[in-house]
C-alpha cells in the first residue's frame, strides 16, 4: 500500500476518534486532574478547598482505615457470591436453555437493570422489613426474625444488584464455546463432570475474570446498598466519600481518598489482567 | 393510608365522573370543578408552555419553573400546586437530609434553587460566605415582622440585615413506640441506656453529627453544642458503646418507625407530630436533660436563576391563609401569631407541637460553630466506621 494512502487513512481514523477522545478528556481526565490537585490542598475553615501544597491528606488516610478494610473485604466476597449465583445461571442460559427461549431469558436478566438500583433496593427494604418476609414467617409461627439492616441483607442486596454484570460476560464466553470440543471430550471417554472442569470451565475463564473485575471495581465505590439495607452501620469508602464531600465538606481529604481508590482499582485491574493472560496463555484477553 | 394522604391524592376516575355530572347538573360551580379535578391546575401549567396556549402576560415575568430545596415530609404538596395554579410557575422540590449537604451543594455552585429552607445556625455562615442574598422585604408584603415571635426568628437577621424569614420552629426529641416498649423514655440518658437494653436492635440515631453527637453530649450533662475535646471524647464513648445495639444510623426514620422495625428514634417535632397523628402509640417527648430547639427559615441563594419566582413563592408562603395549611400538614409549630390564630385548637393544644414552656427551658439552639467544626465531623466518621 502506498505510504500516502496509509497516512490518509490514519488521519481519517484519528478524526473519527477525536470526539470520543475529547469527551474522555473533559469528563474523565480533567475531573481526575482536579481531584489530584484538590488532594494536595487543605480544608477551608468553612469547608471546601483551600489551595496549598501539603501531603497531610495522604498522611491522614489511616483515619479511614476501617472504611478501606471493610471495602477491601466486601469487594471480593461480594464478587465471589455473585459468581457462585451467576455461573450456573449463565451456564444454563448459554448451554442448556432451549435456543427458542434464549433471547427472552437473557432479556429477563437484563431488563431489571433498566430500573434504578435505588428503586430496586427500596423494594428489598420492604421485602426484608417487618411487613415483608418476617411477617410471612410469623404466620407459620417463626417470630421476631430480623432481616433488614443486617450484614446478610447487604450481601443479598449486592448479589441481587450486580448479578447481571456477572452473568453477561460469562454467558458471552460460554456461548462462543465450540460444542465439538465437548463432543471430542466425551468421545475420549471423559464423564460430563470432568469435561466441565477440563474443557468448559477453563474456556469460560476470560468471561469469569471480566465479570469478577467488573463487579469488584464497582463494589469498591458502593455506598447505596450498605446505607439502605445495612442501616448505615457499616462504613465503606463510598460512604466515607459521601460524608466527606456532603457532610464535613472536607474536599481535599475526600479527594485524597478518591485518588487512592482509583490507584487501588488500577492495581486490581492489572493483577486481574495478568492472571487472565496466564490462564489463557495469550495476551489477547480483553478485560472490561 | 392516612386521611392526610388521601386529601392530596389525585382524583379517581369515579370521583371525576361524579364531579363532572355535578357540574352538568349545575350543582357545583365551574371554578369548583376545575379545582377539585385538577384541570384548573393543568390548564394553568399548560398556559405557561409557549405555543400550547396563548399565555397571559404577568406584571413581572416569573418564568415557567422554579426550584425549592427543603426537608423530607416538610410541606403540604397542595401548597405548591396552588402556587402553580395561581402563577403558572411549576415548582420543582429538592429534598435534602442535612444542612451540611445543602451548604456543600451551594458551595459547589449551580444548584438552580430559587428558594431554600436553611436552619437557624447556618444563616450566619451562609451570609459570611456570600451564598445568600439579603432579603428585599418590599417583595414579601405578606411577611410581618411585628407578628413574629423573635425568640425563634432572631437568627434570620445577621448584623441588622434580614437574610431569611422563618418557616417554623421545632425541637429534636425522642419518639418511641409505647406498645413495644414498657419504659417511658424521658431523657437522652435513658435513650442511650434503653437503646442497649430494652430497645436492643430497635433504636435509631440520626445520620447527622449535630443531633447525634449533641444528644450524646446532653446525656452526659454537657452542652448540646460542645466542641471541647474531652467532652467530645466522652460522647464518642457513649456512641461507640451503643453502636452494636442500634437498628440504624439514618435520619429518614419515619418508614422504620411506621413499620415497627424500629421502636425508638431521635425525632424532629414535625415528624413526631406526623407519626403520633397516624399511630397514636408512637409518643414524642423532649429530653428532660436537654436537647435541641431550632427554627427553619426561607432564604434566597445568591446564585438563584429565577429570583422573581423565588420571591413570589416566598410571599405566597408568608400569606397566613397558605401558611396555616402548611402547618397543619407538616406539624411543626408556627412563629407567626397571625397563623397561630387560624390554627385549629387540636393543633395549638397538641403538647408535641406546642410543649410547655418548662420543657423548652433546658433546650439549646444549635450553634454556627458546630456546623463547621471539623472535630465533630471526624467524630461522626469514627462512630460510623467503628
Amino acid at each position: 500500500m502506498p505510504l500516502a494512502t496509509t497516512t490518509k487513512r490514519n488521519l481519517v481514523t484519528t478524526a473519527l476518534l477525536l470526539p470520543s477522545a475529547v469527551w474522555l478528556f473533559i469528563f474523565l481526565v480533567l475531573p481526575f486532574i482536579a481531584m489530584v490537585v484538590f488532594s494536595f490542598g487543605e480544608r477551608a475553615p468553612e469547608g471546601g478547598y483551600l489551595p496549598t501544597f501539603t501531603l497531610a491528606q495522604y498522611a491522614n488516610l489511616p483515619a479511614r482505615a476501617a472504611a478501606y478494610w471493610n471495602t477491601l473485604m466486601l469487594a471480593p466476597v461480594g464478587a465471589f457470591l455473585c459468581l457462585l449465583v451467576a455461573y450456573p445461571a449463565a451456564y444454563y442460559l448459554a448451554v442448556k436453555a432451549d435456543p427458542r427461549y434464549r433471547l427472552m431469558l437473557v432479556s429477563l436478566v437484563v431488563v431489571p437493570f433498566w430500573t434504578s438500583l435505588l428503586v430496586r433496593t427500596y423494594a428489598w427494604m420492604y421485602i426484608l422489613g417487618s411487613r415483608g418476609i418476617p411477617n410471612l414467617l410469623s404466620m407459620i409461627g417463626i417470630e421476631d426474625v430480623r432481616l433488614l439492616n443486617t450484614p446478610g441483607a447487604v450481601l443479598l442486596g449486592i448479589v441481587y444488584g450486580y448479578l447481571p454484570l456477572m452473568i453477561m460476560p460469562i454467558y458471552v464466553s460460554l456461548e462462543k464455546l465450540d460444542r465439538r470440543l465437548l463432543e471430542a471430550s466425551a468421545d475420549l471417554g471423559a464423564k460430563p463432570v470432568s469435561t466441565f472442569f477440563s474443557v468448559t470451565l477453563p474456556l469460560s475463564l476470560p468471561g469469569v475474570m471480566t465479570g469478577v473485575a467488573l463487579v469488584t471495581i464497582l463494589l469498591l465505590g458502593e455506598y447505596l446498598i450498605p446505607q439502605l439495607l445495612g442501616g448505615g452501620k457499616v462504613f465503606f469508602i463510598g460512604n466515607a466519600l459521601v460524608d466527606l464531600f456532603l457532610q464535613s465538606r472536607n474536599w481535599p481529604f475526600g479527594s485524597a481518598i478518591a485518588v487512592t481508590l482509583v490507584a487501588v482499582v488500577v492495581v486490581i485491574l492489572m493483577v486481574a489482567m495478568r492472571i487472565a493472560w496466564r490462564i489463557s496463555g495469550t495476551r489477547q484477553v480483553d478485560l472490561v | 393510608m392516612t386521611k392526610w394522604y388521601r386529601e392530596n391524592a389525585p382524583i379517581s376516575a369515579k370521583d371525576f365522573m361524579d364531579e363532572l355530572m355535578r357540574l352538568k347538573r349545575g350543582s357545583v360551580s365551574r371554578r369548583h370543578f376545575l379545582g377539585v379535578t385538577g384541570l384548573g391546575l393543568a390548564t394553568a401549567v399548560m398556559a405557561r408552555q409557549p405555543g400550547v396556549f396563548n399565555s397571559v402576560a404577568h406584571a413581572e415575568d416569573l418564568g415557567s419553573t422554579m426550584s425549592i430545596a427543603t426537608w423530607p415530609n416538610y410541606h403540604d404538596p397542595a401548597t405548591f400546586e396552588n402556587f402553580t395554579a395561581k402563577t403558572g410557575v411549576a415548582v420543582e422540590v429538592n429534598v435534602f437530609g442535612s444542612n451540611e449537604e445543602m451548604l456543600a451543594k451551594l458551595q459547589a455552585g449551580g444548584t438552580g434553587w430559587d428558594l431554600f429552607v436553611p436552619t437557624n445556625y447556618t444563616i450566619s455562615t451562609y451570609s459570611k460566605l456570600g451564598l445568600i442574598d439579603p432579603l428585599d422585604l418590599s417583595k414579601v408584603p405578606n411577611f410581618d415582622p411585628k407578628t413574629q415571635n423573635t425568640r425563634f426568628t432572631a437568627e434570620g437577621t445577621v448584623d441588622g440585615t434580614v437574610y431569611a424569614v422563618p418557616k417554623n420552629w421545632g425541637t429534636t426529641g425522642i419518639a418511641f413506640n409505647s406498645s413495644k416498649m414498657k419504659s417511658k423514655v424521658t431523657s437522652w440518658k435513658e435513650f442511650f441506656e434503653l437503646a442497649a437494653t430494652e430497645a436492643d436492635g430497635r433504636a435509631m440515631v440520626h445520620d447527622y453529627q449535630l443531633t447525634t453527637i449533641g444528644n450524646a453530649l446532653v446525656s452526659l450533662g454537657y452542652s448540646f453544642n460542645s466542641i471541647k475535646p474531652d467532652e467530645l471524647a466522652k460522647a464518642e464513648e457513649v456512641l461507640i458503646k451503643v453502636k452494636p445495639h442500634l437498628y440504624a444510623i439514618n435520619s429518614d426514620y419515619q418508614p422504620s418507625m411506621r413499620a415497627t422495625d424500629a421502636w425508638m428514634t431521635m425525632c424532629w417535632t414535625n415528624d413526631g407530630a406526623q407519626l403520633n397523628r397516624d399511630m397514636p402509640e408512637i409518643q414524642f417527648l423532649l429530653g428532660a436533660d436537654g436537647g435541641e430547639i431550632w427554627s427553619d427559615f426561607y432564604a434566597i441563594p445568591k446564585s438563584a436563576a429565577n429570583k422573581a419566582a423565588g420571591y413570589a413563592l416566598l410571599n405566597f408562603l408568608m400569606d397566613p391563609a397558605n401558611a396555616v395549611k402548611e402547618h397543619i400538614a407538616n406539624g411543626a409549630p408556627t412563629t407567626d401569631s397571625r397563623v397561630m390564630a387560624l390554627l385549629p385548637a387540636e393543633i395549638t393544644g397538641n403538647k408535641i407541637v406546642y410543649p410547655d414552656e418548662a420543657s423548652l427551658t433546658p433546650l439549646e439552639f444549635g450553634a454556627a460553630v458546630t456546623l463547621t467544626d471539623p472535630s465533630r465531623a471526624e467524630l461522626m466518621a469514627r462512630f460510623k466506621s467503628a
